[in-house]
């Protein structure tokens, strides 16, 4: 029988296979990505049983969770936040690891610095301290999320220790309807598995409509694949993928740019193989999502309302909707659209690569944002910056009345000092609405750029067509 | 890390499901670059409020925590299963616990115990009735029991991690007495592959 694409990749790293099926097997990692925030205690085990960082020119550290994206050029005021930036900077010092910092022009959110400077490339393994790892999914590599404990692991031996994962497809058959975004598409998905669905799986996203994305349409769809628990999430490559590619800082140049099309040309799960489990979604019925719960599952579209959890069958869905309500402070019935917002934030490894900023800009051109209602658009990368700025993007968010700011994780997680007050209600571009994710008794509402940019302008939830 | 055979003790039982690691540890307490005192930041963001199950005296010294299904959802921070450590738990007791909070609690020594559908919704019947009720999690036998109920049920855990954890192994010692096969792995990769070029070994 054949294999998928995922076990092909996973059967390729196989350093040590399992005694007998269902056991750990030891898996070569051809990319660790790491951070200021999960890499610190891996870094003082390594110092305190005397290991070294086994494969330092496979290793990769940028600073994004924690940076400021405002005052970049002055000293970092949190104490806390600075101590680990400089841990993270004296760390890849010590052990050798090319280290991206704030105000380096290559500096930017993992997740969006791996694929911009080649380094994720397809059939690769790559991992990251991280659960938004599955992003580099997208070029048809397996990666995933891991713990300090393992990141301390990989440090020490390029390897990891896991149980092979099992095999989900989705298929996302038909054509977008005009303004239709990848984030729809993946909210849809997600909608439909639930937050635990994908538990123990490795997604592989098929299907006409998933073939047509850009790379960073695909990168935004494979980003939230562990919001439906899947371990990973992947898309076979393809010529989108090469064109990507091709010219990268650490793409492959001349012939083995050549080479390894070939070899990449050959990622594509059998014919004749199957997946453990396959959901098919139709994408001619995909509308605009946005959530309103606190679990990326508790999502409907722009043009619904808000449940009432008493029309929810499961028991613990249906208390889970009532809490996320009280915390929401919504009622059932409310209609979508009739929501208002206090800030909008575009940014977060989901939604801030130069396609989103730039499908945003284009909403709000020639607009102004809402009165009282606080904007932000927070680029990916420092590259990203800097070719938004080159395209005028920057000028057309500052006349409609947004914050034009560093790169950063920002207010995905509020880390930094961009963070929701109590009570706040925002429209965010990032892949989370937990409770208090973006600031403690703050309230998110996950939705795509244009859904975001149109929302600033009008102050409640709407789309671009209608402002 | 310490083997870990048997878990002993009360239950506190967390009747939320889908509780994520933001939740468990919100995120202005992954600053810290330390790997200890993250119990004080334990669903700080619940805390707050005297009717938390955490707060009430009932429940006070429960080693086991008894959670609703989906736990550990979200974010891979580490700091969760430190946190839940710290605080001083040593079990978590689930229908469905994440893929990536149940790796990482195995590697510091907190036991996820996974339980059918059925069996979590005894044993939060039992806990309920009887906060002093003693609940034992056999790692060797995969049981959750109750001596006084003459109850056990079985839990999920594999092989490895149940070997990790009474074993107390230390995964990185193991995988490199694998040196020469992770050496001649390295050898037969491709050159396309990127390096980036630095502290090349």
């Amino acid at each position: 029988m054949g294999l998928t694409l995922s076990e092909k990749i996973w059967k390729s790293h196989v350093v040590v296979p399992a005694e007998k099926p269902g056991d750990n097997e030891i898996i070569f990692i051809d990319m660790h990505l790491i951070h200021e925030v999960t890499s610190p205690q891996a870094f003082a085990g390594l110092r305190n049983t005397s290991r070294k960082v086994h494969r330092p020119d496979l290793t990769i550290a940028t600073a994004d969770h924690n940076v400021p994206t405002t005052d970049t050029d002055k000293e970092i005021k949190d104490p806390i936040a600075r101590l680990q930036l400089e841990t993270l900077a004296k760390n890849c010092e010590e052990f050798g690891i090319r280290y991206f910092p704030m105000r380096d022009k290559n500096q930017g959110i993992v997740h969006v610095i791996g694929p911009e400077q080649g380094l994720t490339q397809p059939g690769m393994t790559i991992v990251c301290g991280d659960s938004h790892t599955s992003t580099h999914g997208a070029f048809g590599s397996l990666a995933f999320g891991i713990g300090t404990s393992e990141v301390e692991h990989v440090l020490a031996t390029q390897t990891i220790t896991q149980k092979r994962p099992k095999t989900m497809a989705v298929e996302v058959e038909g054509t977008l309807p005009e303004g239709i975004t990848a984030k729809d598409i993946v909210l849809a998905i997600i909608g439909r598995l639930g937050t635990g669905g994908g538990i123990g799986h490795v997604i592989e996203y098929r299907g006409s409509a998933i073939r047509a994305l850009s790379m960073e349409g695909r990168l935004t769809v494979c980003n939230m694949s562990i919001e439906g628990g899947a371990r990973a999430g992947m898309i076979a490559p393809d010529e989108t993928t090469f064109a990507y590619l091709e010219g990268r800082p650490y793409a492959p140049k001349g012939k083995l740019f050549d080479e390894a099309v070939e070899y990449w040309r050959g990622l594509q799960t059998d014919q004749d193989a199957s997946f453990d489990k396959t959901i098919t979604i139709d994408a001619t019925h995909i509308k605009p999502g946005v959530t309103w719960g606190t679990n990326p599952g508790q999502v409907t579209t722009i043009d619904g309302c808000i449940p009432d959890p008493d029309s929810i069958s499961d028991e613990h869905e249906r208390e889970a909707a009532r809490r996320a309500l009280e915390y929401m402070a919504l009622r059932p019935g409310t209609l979508i659209k009739d929501i208002k917002v206090d800030t909008v934030f575009i940014g977060s490894c989901t939604n801030s690569r130069i396609e989103d900023l730039r499908l945003a800009a284009s909403v709000v051109e020639g607009h102004h944002v809402a009165k009282d209602i606080r904007a932000l658009v927070v680029p990916g990368s420092m590259r990203v910056k800097a070719e938004a700025e080159k395209e005028g993007l920057d000028r057309i968010f500052t006349a409609a009345g947004f914050e034009w700011r560093e790169a950063g994780c920002s207010m995905c997680l509020g880390m930094n000092p961009d963070t929701l007050s109590p009570g706040e209600r925002c429209a965010s571009t990032s892949n989370r609405n937990f409770e208090g994710r973006q600031g403690r008794g703050g309230r998110t509402h996950l939705v795509s750029p244009a859904i975001a940019a149109a929302t600033a302008i009008v102050g409640h939830f709407e789309e671009p067509k209608n402002i | 890390m310490k083997p870990v055979v048997f878990v002993t003790g009360k239950a506190l039982p967390l009747e939320r499901s889908d509780v994520d690691t933001d939740q468990i540890i919100p995120s202005e307490w992954l600053k810290r670059v330390e790997r200890t005192g993250f119990g004080a930041g334990l669903f700080s963001e619940w805390r707050d409020n005297p009717d938390f199950v955490l707060n009430q005296p009932q429940f006070q010294g429960a080693n086991i925590l008894l959670a609703g299904r989906n736990f550990g959802t979200g974010s891979s921070r580490e700091h969760a299963v430190w946190a839940l450590a710290d605080y001083g738990f040593q079990a978590v007791i689930s229908s469905k616990i994440a893929d990536i909070f149940k790796n990482n609690s195995t590697r510091s020594g907190l036991v996820p115990v996974e339980v059918a559908e059925d069996t979590a919704v005894f044993l939060f019947q039992s806990v309920l009735s009887n906060p002093e009720l003693e609940i034992t999690v056999d790692v060797e036998k995969r049981l959750v029991e109750i001596p006084n109920l003459g109850y056990e049920a079985p839990f999920s855990l594999d092989e490895a991690a149940q070997k990790r954890l009474l074993l107390g192994l230390d995964d990185i010692g193991a995988t490199l007495e694998f040196e020469q096969d992770i050496a001649a792995f390295e050898k037969s990769r491709p050159e396309w592959l990127p390096t980036t070029g630095v502290g090349k070994v």
